[in-house]
């Protein structure tokens, strides 16, 4: 159920990644040549908090971070700066059998499904080696048990000892979510989870992610490019540019009244069905390179609006509305011309 | 959870009910068998094998002599040409007999199993080190991937033969110690081989997964990772086992290898060459013979294995 | 005016597992200067219909039967030579990798320079000042500088957009365009959308846009058509497809897109899954998955005209709303 008790905070989180100099690097750098290690902040002091029972929808273009987020808040690698807490407890600084614990409680939903599974592995291996291993189901028990699973996920249990390559995409797609579900999470981050499925098989694993969250009571970090399909799942959604959260609000209120100039371009380009030709309007100008981002707002080279104080000065995330916020100088603009 | 089977009746039944499909695709050893058995000099590598293997293995049961039992030797019968009845038995010598009368057929059968013994023996130490540091140095990455690598690269810098030649120096002579030396000489190649699969599998989504898990990490290292990585393992496995061989067989002609009590068909060529010059080729020629056969043998299998798992050549 | 006009065109696959009929009987033709939308999802056969086209084809993958009228002249009868002459010339092939185009050893001007000489002789300097002119059209800022570059250097919607420029070299008569913005982000994909509509305009280039997202090209085409396993199962004018797909199958892939849907309600979906090529289903292809099928279905209909200009493969066509809105509409 959806209540307001945080389950996951993500506090002032930030990742960098520094690409190490390579040995000829080093010595040129020792003969005085101006060689840098080269540092990217994939994510760059984000905080956000996701309620019991609700589904976060997570956007934003390629190097946004998003990716590397949900990735943190899986486990899968560690902050550089700030913490995530999960039912108020800095996971990293949980030890033994409680990191275990919180492990297991957030599962992540992977996008290829080809690649996410292990090729040499049974369905009933793939789905129920990690409750077996955790001692969650004996190996007596293993069969009915990944049965149910397989079935709650509307897979055919017979189809138990086969191996990934002799299923459809949407069938492994099913297989990575049995999954996850085996170690009975509360949180799962689905990373582009549908992206890589086509149009029909799209909305059958938007359908069970829906379904699932009702029956089991669970709460979604869904990162995905395609704000479209974010909208339809999520209760909120959070947009993110280079790096940084630029708007966070209900999801139908992102969509309809878009309060950053990039999620406006964002939501203008979701594709919808045409019955005459479109007239494309597109923002200009590439996505900056995460290694060199531009100064001030990210998005001012791109932005239509941007002015000077764009470019000198990082917009602070403020609250415009209850519940909403957004990262952009014309909003104080505007709140000082009214 | 696990009590309840329903599943919710908010989707229609249709969504359940994705048909269940037959297998399409073969198990992969049958692709791998089908793949193989298509070339016919494989077929052919691979039964001369089996042949020899069979040989080795079969030797005390199938040779007319034990040539090490020295009850059996007559100093008679030394030093007969191909071809040549024995003075003692009545028997034919079909590739001839040494100085002290041994039958150099029943020599090569007994020299095969010692050549393949050492090589299968070194070969399987060697996977198991050289497996265990590669798919550890893939899978944690950073220093650990450091140290072990650049240990492989100082191995891998120095002639194997020179490395092989001073270790059996100070260790002496013996089976277990040419064993030894080989393994040291060769884990490297595993370790390289399979790091470098080990490190593009790493990559993949479900190693993560695995770790979100929280599986231990020596079961992800060796029930998730490494079974991803045997293909090139077993071409690199069938190129070093004739390797091996080799270099076993140089190792004992150089007579730092097996001791003479247990001698490998590089041995037998060592003993003989002193009488080649004098016209008694067959002493030498036929263990040179017989190595050269099983090496080739090897090849021929490693080759079309490499074909099959090298994906440029695959159409 | 047709300037293509494909008749009955097979492509088949011969695996060790059988044969595969990627594309089996698919017609349709393309005037100049339209686009068409070539929709499909993964393994229905758009993309192979692409490459059958431009007899790019590899093994085991043969055209076993059927015509490319290409303005006269039939392609599949035509000799290698023949086709070399025509690719890049005057039919162009744009993929959802661009670097199938581009060669990244290659600086761009030396990569585009000797695809303008390989078919117009014409001094170096005609051909650069030609390829600067060409960048400059699909909205690459700073050409020159562009020129000299390597492929690694630019973002992947600049290398999407450079391949489109090599694309329009020779100002081709028809471009084929295999899911060109696939991999790209939705705000390069909006761009890359809106230059290609302008050129296509102002050039007068027929176009065959290949993608899995109908979303997409329902705002760029003129013309649609839908394949399903290796069939042409609809077509007609993208307004009139969109607003009345005659076609369940049309209709569930409309259906099942979230956008525009009550937020969170359960999506229509089509059942089951895309059937494998080596095991199509007996009758109409759609019939396991389709929510009208009966007994009538087991006989695969043909590609009829159920409504003026309007073609569907479907015994029980959603023929009731389109006369309803004919009606409403009169």
């Amino acid at each position: 159920m959806l209540t307001d008790t945080p389950i996951l905070e993500i506090d002032a989180v930030s990742k960098r990644f520094v690409t190490e100099l390579d040995i000829a690097e080093r010595t040129a750098r020792l003969l005085g040549s101006k060689v840098e290690p080269l540092t990217v902040h994939a994510v760059d002091g984000v905080r956000l908090s996701v309620r019991k029972g609700e589904v976060l929808g997570l956007v934003g273009e390629s190097g946004c971070g998003k990716s590397t987020l949900g990735r943190m808040v899986a486990g899968l690698m560690p902050p550089s700066e700030g913490q995530i807490r999960f039912r108020g407890r800095d996971v990293a600084a949980l030890r033994g059998a409680e990191a275990r614990e919180a492990a297991l409680k957030i599962q992540m939903v992977f996008q290829d499904p080809m690649s996410s599974l292990n090729p040499r592995l049974r369905v009933d291996e793939i789905v129920g080696e990690a409750p077996r291993v955790h001692g969650i189901v004996s190996r007596r028990e293993q069969d009915g048990y990944v049965d149910d699973l397989l079935n709650r996920v509307g897979l055919d249990p017979t189809t138990r000892k086969r191996y990934p390559h002799q299923f459809s995409g949407g069938q492994r797609a099913r297989i990575g979510i049995a999954r996850a579900l085996a170690v009975k999470p509360d949180f799962i981050v689905c990373d582009e989870s549908v992206a890589a499925l086509d149009v029909s098989i799209q909305a059958q694993i938007l359908n069970l992610f829906m379904r699932l969250r009702e029956e089991l009571d669970l709460t979604y970090l869904f990162i995905s490019h395609d704000l479209g399909v974010v909208e339809h799942i999520s209760d909120r959604i959070a947009v993110m540019y280079l790096g940084r959260l630029v708007e966070l609000g209900a999801a139908e209120d992102v969509l309809r009244r878009p309060n950053h100039p990039y999620t406006q371009a964002l939501v203008a380009e979701i594709p919808t069905f045409e019955t005459k030709k479109k007239a494309f309007n597109p923002i200009k100008g590439e996505i900056p390179s995460p290694l060199k981002p531009p100064t001030g707002c990210h998005f001012h080279p791109r932005c239509p609006h941007a002015h000077q104080r764009c470019i000198v000065e990082r917009p602070a995330l403020k609250e415009i509305a209850p519940g909403r916020l957004s990262a952009c100088h014309l909003n104080d603009e505007a709140r000082a011309a009214a | 959870m696990s009590g309840e089977t329903i599943v919710g009746a908010l989707e229609p039944k249709a969504d359940i009910a994705e048909p269940a499909k037959p297998a399409r695709v073969d198990s992969p050893l049958k692709r791998l068998a089908q793949d193989f058995f298509a070339d016919r000099l494989a077929v052919f590598g691979l039964c001369l094998f089996v042949v020899i293997a069979l040989i080795a293995i079969l030797a005390p049961w199938i040779t007319p002599q034990n040539p090490y039992d020295l009850a059996q030797l007559d100093i008679m019968d030394g030093g007969l040409p191909p071809g040549e009845t024995s003075f003692a038995t009545g028997g034919t010598y079909w590739l001839g007999t040494d100085q002290q009368g041994r039958d150099m057929l029943s020599a090569i059968a007994y020299g095969l199993r010692i050549s393949l013994v050492v090589a299968l023996v070194s070969l399987a130490c060697a996977i198991v080190v050289g497996v265990a540091a590669g798919v550890a140095a893939a899978y944690f990455g950073g220093r650990t991937d450091s140290l072990i690598m650049r240990v492989v690269d100082l191995q891998l810098s120095f002639p194997a033969i020179l490395i092989a030649l001073i270790l059996l120096a100070l260790l002496g002579r013996g089976v277990d110690k040419v064993i030894l030396a080989l393994v040291i000489v060769q884990w490297a190649y595993y370790a390289r081989t399979v790091r470098s699969s080990a490190i593009v599998e790493r990559r993949k989504d479900y190693i993560d997964a695995a770790r979100c898990l929280a599986l231990s990490h020596r079961r992800i290292m060796f029930r998730h990772l490494l079974p991803n990585c045997v293909p090139p393992l077993i071409v690199v496995a069938t190129v070093q086992i004739a390797q091996a061989i080799a270099l076993e067989a140089t190792l004992s002609f150089l007579g730092v290898g097996v001791p003479i009590t247990e001698p490998s068909l590089g041995l037998l060529i060592s003993n003989g060459y002193d009488y080649l010059l004098s016209g008694r080729y067959w002493v030498s020629l036929f263990p040179g013979v017989a190595l050269v056969v099983t090496i080739i043998a090897i090849n021929l299998v490693g080759d079309r294995l490499r074909d099959i798992f090298n994906p440029r050549l695959q159409s | 005016m047709t300037l293509l006009q494909v008749r009955d065109l097979a492509t088949h696959f011969f695996t060790r597992d059988g044969v595969a009929k990627a594309v089996d009987g698919v017609s349709f033709s393309l005037d100049r200067g339209e686009i068409l939308g070539l929709v499909g999802e993964s393994g229905s056969g758009k993309s192979v219909t692409g490459f059958s086209l431009i007899g790019l084809v590899d093994p085991p993958g043969k055209v076993v039967s059927g015509q490319i009228l290409f303005d006269g002249a039939d392609l599949v009868a035509a000799g290698e030579a023949t086709l070399r002459r025509l690719r890049g010339k005057r039919i162009a092939m744009i993929f959802q990798d661009p670097m199938m185009t581009l060669n990244p050893v290659l600086r761009v001007d030396t990569q585009m320079i000797e695809t303008v000489l390989a078919h117009a002789p014409m001094s170096r300097q005609a051909a650069r000042e030609r390829c600067r002119a060409a960048l400059a059209a699909v909205g690459i800022s700073s050409p020159d500088e562009r020129l000299e570059s390597y492929p690694h250097q630019f973002s992947g919607g600049m290398r999407q957009r450079v391949a489109i420029a090599i694309a329009l070299l020779h100002e081709p008569d028809l471009i084929i365009a295999d899911e060109p913005t696939t991999a790209l982000d939705v705000t390069i994909q909006a761009q890359i959308l809106s230059e290609v509509q302008a050129l296509c305009a102002r050039s007068g280039t027929a176009l065959i846009w290949i993608t899995h997202d109908l979303a997409v090209v329902s705002g760029l085409a003129d013309r649609l058509a839908v394949m399903y396993a290796g069939r042409i199962i609809e077509t007609g004018d993208t307004a009139e497809v969109i607003a009345r797909p005659l076609h369940p199958y049309t209709r569930g892939l409309i259906d099942s897109v979230p956008q525009g849907k009550r937020h969170g309600a359960p999506l229509a979906q089509i059942p089951g899954m895309t059937p494998s090529l080596l095991r199509l289903p007996e009758g109409c292809k759609f019939r396991p998955r389709c929510p009208r099928a009966d007994a009538a279905c087991l006989v695969e209909p043909a590609l009829a005209e159920l409504l003026p200009g309007r073609r569907a493969r479907c015994v029980h066509p959603y023929l009731e709303a389109a006369e309803e809105a004919l009606a409403a509409s009169c």
